[in-house]
């Protein structure tokens, strides 16, 4: 389906590669050396056996058995990404990118992260494979995100404050880009599937793992494929992951769940299809959040991996092709969701995933019983129990 | 009102390099420009950049972000920026106006209202920073119509055959960036400029205009001897920043004056 594109890094009318010609040469190098990589087994090979030792795939696929009681509907079954070493789906991609960048011959990593998960993927990533590793982050991303600053830190990552603009993912991929503009010898591992050519591809290639394994697991488990498959979408990388492999089955509905924030009044929210409109914004054409001037909006989220203003331009394909819908869950609805999980499964989500949860938690009622729905549970929710109870009221 | 072309030719006849100071739209005020760049004319700016502030300037340094975030509060937009441009041609600024934005406002302005809206006002040329040549076509199709010159960027890390490609649709002038890097002042000029610039000269007879970094009189010395002008940015919003405000303008003459005699 995303084959039948015009030309290279383009998803229908979306994506391309908008960025400043100091970067050109650079980005014209990576795509070379992720087309020469793409045909070498050993290269696959040898991701593989790390994918197995290092982040320990596959990871399992879990019946949420009392939440789907509690709900009364669909099965639910749960893809435990957060199982994966560094607890999110982020170190398939920073994996694979990284030995990308050693067969490169980089020496220097730069990085940009949200909610910190892609941060810590890329500092472990850099410490096994001994390379440099600089990361940037939106102070405010910093102050709500402090565990998996200390994580950085210790696996010898640097990890640079960004105080401009809104202070979160956004300025973060500003700033890492402004970085690999002064550096382009330096690497840079960008964290989702968004970003000029080739990273809406690359990154996706990564993280479709989750779904190949998925695939497999749920005919093993539940003897057929779900009805309905369901993620969080950020940037949109663990959701492209997991919805590739199916979607070339079309009796498979796939929701794609953007953060509602508090309002879906500009500013308050990350639900770009929701509340946005086609635009450029750090290298790809797609949905973004924006004024009628074209300056791009503040966004809010309570999940830090959710809270950015554009989506991968694949999923904005996706969405235009009606192939997935995308729907929102607001701050207090993932907070449900958290806690739902937690306490009904013994399995404490992400606040990212907690969104996906939710949409289950929302729709796993109007399914009938013998029906699958498949969440990927992309991250766990370790990182988020400082700003949880602090909603909550709770002092640790 | 002059075209970029006719102005370099013009500089040519003289054995002059440009001296191209930038300004950005509704900075620090919002009627800032208009008080600013009559004078800079009469004290030898061959042409303006006009900064269109947006809120994402990833090819910018820590001065340009900051000049951009006050001109946004002051509520500067793709629209008011062209009226800027008109209210300086009616005052008398005759010299090229080369507008300078990132992609995104003027496509949500619309990129055919735009090149119609923007020639009627005056403006010469437009620089977009995250448009690169594989991307341009639809931008520049329509000012092209419009006569108004889409001006390719050329960096240090541009290869040859790509300078090639790049020269062969340019227009105007070739703004060749002066480092691997953002904007910003820096001391030092890059040493490597010479020799880039010669690398691009083997490939066009276009002028090139040297941006990034640039701030003393030495810097443009140096500029002068290789290329075909200097654009000067984040080192007059430096001068506007640390100047009270009724003095700016002053400043500002004071310190294109101090290029001048260089290029």
């Amino acid at each position: 389906m995303t084959n039948h594109t015009e030309r290279p890094g383009m998803f229908g009318p979306y994506g391309g590669s908008y960025i400043p010609e100091t970067l050109a040469p650079s980005v014209a190098h990576l795509i070379a050396a992720y087309a020469a990589v793409k045909d070498d087994k050993s290269f696959w090979d040898e991701l593989a056996a790390l994918q197995a030792s290092f982040i320990g795939r596959p990871t399992a696929l879990t019946h949420a058995k009392r939440l789907t009681a509690q709900c009364g509907g669909a099965q639910i079954y749960l893809k435990r990404e957060d199982l994966a070493h560094t607890g999110a789906h982020k170190i398939n991609n920073a994996l694979g990118q990284g030995l990308l960048a050693k067969r490169m011959g980089k020496k220097r990593i730069i990085a940009e992260t949200g909610a910190g998960q892609h941060g810590v993927a890329t500092a472990s990533v850099c410490a096994l494979l001994g390379m440099e590793c600089v990361v940037y982050m939106g102070v405010d991303d910093i102050e709500r995100q402090k565990p998996n600053v200390f994580r950085m830190r210790l696996m010898g990552a640097e990890v640079r404050g960004v105080t401009s603009g809104s202070r979160t993912l956004k300025d973060a991929i500003n700033e890492a880009m402004r970085d690999w503009v002064s550096n382009p010898d330096s690497y840079y591992l960008l964290g989702s599937a968004l970003g000029p050519h080739p990273y809406p591809t690359m990154v996706r290639d990564f993280q479709s793992i989750i779904g190949c394994e998925a695939h497999y697991q749920i005919i093993a488990a539940a003897g057929r494929l779900p009805d309905l498959i369901i993620a969080c979408v950020g940037g949109g990388s663990n959701s492209i992951g997991m919805f590739h492999s199916f979607l070339e089955y079309p009796g498979i509905k796939m929701r794609g769940v953007e953060a509602g924030g508090r309002s879906i009044t500009l500013g308050n929210h990350a639900a770009r299809f929701e509340g946005g409109s086609k635009g450029v914004l750090q290298g790809s054409y797609t949905y973004i959040l924006q004024n009628s001037d074209g300056q791009i909006s503040s966004t809010h989220s309570i999940s830090a991996g959710l809270d950015y203003a554009a989506i991968g331009p694949e999923h904005a394909m996706l969405h235009d092709q009606g192939r997935v819908s995308y729907v929102s869950i607001d701050d207090e609805q993932a907070l449900d969701g958290f806690q739902a999980l937690s306490k009904l499964e013994g399995i404490i989500p992400a606040l990212e995933s907690a969104h996906a949860i939710a949409d289950a938690m929302r729709v796993a009622p109007t399914m009938a019983p013998d029906q699958i729905i498949l969440v990927n549970l992309s991250g766990r929710g370790d990182k988020d129990i400082f700003s949880v109870a602090d909603v909550l009221g709770v002092s640790l | 009102m002059r075209t970029i072309q006719q102005t370099f030719a013009r500089l040519k006849s003289e054995q002059r390099g440009a001296l191209m100071p930038y300004l950005m739209v509704g900075y620090p005020e919002l009627h800032s420009l208009e008080e600013y760049a009559l004078a800079l004319q009469d004290a030898g700016a061959d042409l303006f950049e006009i900064g269109v502030p947006f809120s994402d300037p990833l090819a910018d340094g820590a001065t340009i972000q900051r000049a951009s975030e006050v001109a946004l509060q002051n509520g500067v937009n793709v629209g008011f920026a062209i009226a800027s441009v008109a209210t300086l041609r009616k005052q008398g600024v005759h010299v090229p106006l080369v507008m300078m934005g990132y992609y995104n406002p003027f496509l949500q302005y619309g990129l055919a209202r735009f090149a119609q809206d923007a020639a009627a006002a005056g403006v010469s040329g437009v620089i977009v920073p995250d448009l690169p040549p594989e991307e341009a076509g639809p931008f520049q199709q329509v000012l092209k119509l419009q006569g108004i010159d889409f001006i390719m960027f050329l960096a240090p890390t541009t290869p040859d055959a790509r300078i090639k490609q790049i020269v062969s649709v340019a227009s105007g002038f070739v703004y060749c960036v002066s480092l691997t890097g953002v904007t910003g002042a820096r001391s030092e000029l890059w040493d490597g400029l010479a020799g880039f610039i010669q690398r691009a000269r083997s490939f066009t007879d276009l002028p090139l205009v040297v941006g990034f970094g640039i701030s003393t009189p030495n810097h443009v010395r140096t500029v002068a001897q290789c290329a075909d002008g200097a654009i000067v940015a984040s080192a007059l919003i430096n001068i506007i920043d640390k100047t009270p405000a009724g003095e700016r303008t002053t400043k500002l003459v004071e310190y294109m004056q101090s290029l001048r005699p260089n290029i």
